[in-house]
């Protein structure tokens, strides 16, 4: 595929595994209201009000304040504040990756980031800001030693498309959703272990039927498993926003190999980035944690990772530039 | 009843018609945005120029060909008007650029020293920018143009006054090649 219809097909996912997790949430609320509260047809959902209400909250708080937070807890230090004191080589490199920002800014047509530096020797870079007018987009040390000028213009592409993309956005709604279900479940254990027995009576008394009693089965099982469905979801969407990143910026580069060239290295320097906190893992060029999983290609290893394999990247930008290996 | 039909339809069509002109306003203007965008950046590149000269001067003396094309490639620049024509002395200024930049690769001194190396950088940071600009304003000039020439917009989008907006485009045979470096002269 090419850059543009990797483009359509990511944006397509997104959109199909977010209806899929807004099925989900939707079928646990309504059976917790149905199930426990023993609301009827047509009334107020109440508890799938507040759980989507709670998570809510949570994920707007994030969504407001996380991009002070995250710089905050990663030492990152203003591109401005490091120019100010630098030796000449150093004034050299942190001038490039000015420019490379600028330039990346240009050619997505947005403002141009706050851009921080991160003393860690491993390479790796982030985006964060709620919109495009409030981006912060943070390199590590790592990356500045490791990279060419026309790999690090890969990896701000990238950050950039993040950006432009509104991924912070996608991925506050994720959260808002993983939290309501996890609440839901949460409460459904705790209903479990003091007044299990309630509702099955009042089923029965409403004759519900053998549909009813499969339908709680169904249901029963699915919130058990709820936590663990909620993750995987929101890691799909992670997945498909780093695809989406890598895509997007081969179109503002169109130079897709610049990327994957820093992708090989970053992959061959993988060491995890233990200065950037999980939260932020979905909006970084690769997985922060450095989680082995993220190195194989085993289908069940990568469900749970934020980031696609790297091989299966450096292939999909390979066949945008028409470089893909013959298998 | 048929009245009542035929209203309904009229208003439809005008309701679409203003959000089409508004669509293409806020396109041209955009456009114009792009172009702009494009402007500064040569702008920048015009004013960079003298000082990589004048740094590069002491020590590629013997190479003033190449220091004076820089220097009239500029001056030539510096009168473009529209797309067209800019897109042409840019290119021809580009080109002069990079043989500068190829040929001050054989200057050992050159390449060690760490103002140079700032005015390399600064250089190709205007070169890329120059052309990101550009790429940028082509995308939006050509998604500007499509709108325009779509059906059923191409039926009154000439009739509002919209314009194909004229691309950023190579226009030579010659500024498509490579600029060729001759080292052998070292």
């Amino acid at each position: 595929m090419n850059l543009y219809e990797q483009q359509q097909a990511n944006r397509r996912k997104t959109w199909l595994v977010m209806l899929v997790f807004v099925a989900f949430f939707l079928f646990l609320g309504f059976g917790f209201d149905a199930f426990y509260l023993g609301a009827g047809r047509g009334a107020f959902p109440i508890a799938s009000t507040i759980a989507l209400g709670v998570g809510s909250v949570s994920a707007a708080v994030s969504y407001f304040s996380g991009d002070r937070a995250v710089l905050l807890s990663t030492a990152a230090r203003p591109l401005e504040e490091l120019q100010a004191s630098a030796t000449d080589a150093d004034r050299l490199t942190l001038r490039q990756l000015e420019n490379v920002v600028d330039e990346m800014a240009i050619a997505s047509g947005l403002p141009r980031p706050k851009v921080y530096v991160v003393p860690d020797a491993d390479p790796n870079a982030f985006a964060t800001g709620r919109d495009p007018a409030h981006a912060s987009l943070a390199v590590t040390r790592g990356l500045l030693d490791t990279l060419d000028r026309e790999e690090l213009q890969g990896v701000v592409a990238h950050e950039m498309s993040h950006i432009r993309n509104l991924d912070v956005r996608v991925m506050t709604i994720v959260a808002a959703l993983a939290g309501a279900v996890a609440l839901l479940a949460d409460w459904a254990q705790r209903g479990m272990t003091w007044g299990g027995g309630r509702r099955r009576d009042r089923d029965d008394d409403r004759g519900g039927g053998a549909a009813g009693i499969i339908l709680f089965a169904v249901w029963l099982v699915a919130i058990l498993i709820a936590p663990l469905v909620a993750q995987l979801l929101a890691m799909m969407v992670s997945r498909r926003r780093e695809y989406l990143a890598d895509a997007s910026g081969a179109e503002l580069t169109r130079n897709p190999m610049g990327l994957a060239r820093a992708l090989e290295k970053i992959d061959a320097a993988a060491g995890p980035t233990p200065i950037v906190n999980r939260g932020t893992a979905h909006l970084c060029i690769a997985d922060p944690l450095g989680r082995p999983m993220n190195l194989r290609e085993g289908a069940v290893a990568n469900l749970f990772a934020s980031h696609p394999p790297m091989a299966a990247r450096i292939e999909a930008l390979r066949a945008m530039a028409f470089e893909r290996r013959q298998p | 009843m048929a009245l009542l039909v035929l209203l309904a339809v009229v208003a439809l069509l005008a309701v679409w018609i203003i959000a089409s002109y508004n669509r293409l306003v806020s396109m041209r203007n955009q456009t114009l945005n792009g172009w702009r965008q494009i402007d500064v950046q040569l702008k920048r590149r015009h004013d960079l120029i003298p000082n990589l000269v004048n740094a590069v001067r002491g020590s590629m003396d013997f190479e003033r060909d190449t220091l004076t094309a820089v220097m009239e490639a500029r001056a030539k620049a510096l009168t473009a008007a529209g797309p067209a024509d800019a897109a042409q002395k840019e290119g021809q200024l580009s080109q002069a650029l990079g043989r500068l930049l190829a040929v001050a690769e054989n200057y050992p001194t050159l390449k060690s020293n760490d103002n140079v190396k700032m005015l390399q950088e600064e250089l190709s940071g205007t070169e890329n920018k120059v052309g990101f600009a550009r790429q940028f304003y082509n995308d939006i000039a050509t998604s500007f143009n499509t709108a325009q020439q779509v059906f059923p917009a191409n039926l009154f989008a000439a009739a509002f006054g919209f314009k194909p907006a004229e691309l950023f485009e190579i226009t030579t045979a010659a500024e498509r090649d490579a600029p060729v470096v001759d080292l052998s002269r070292h």
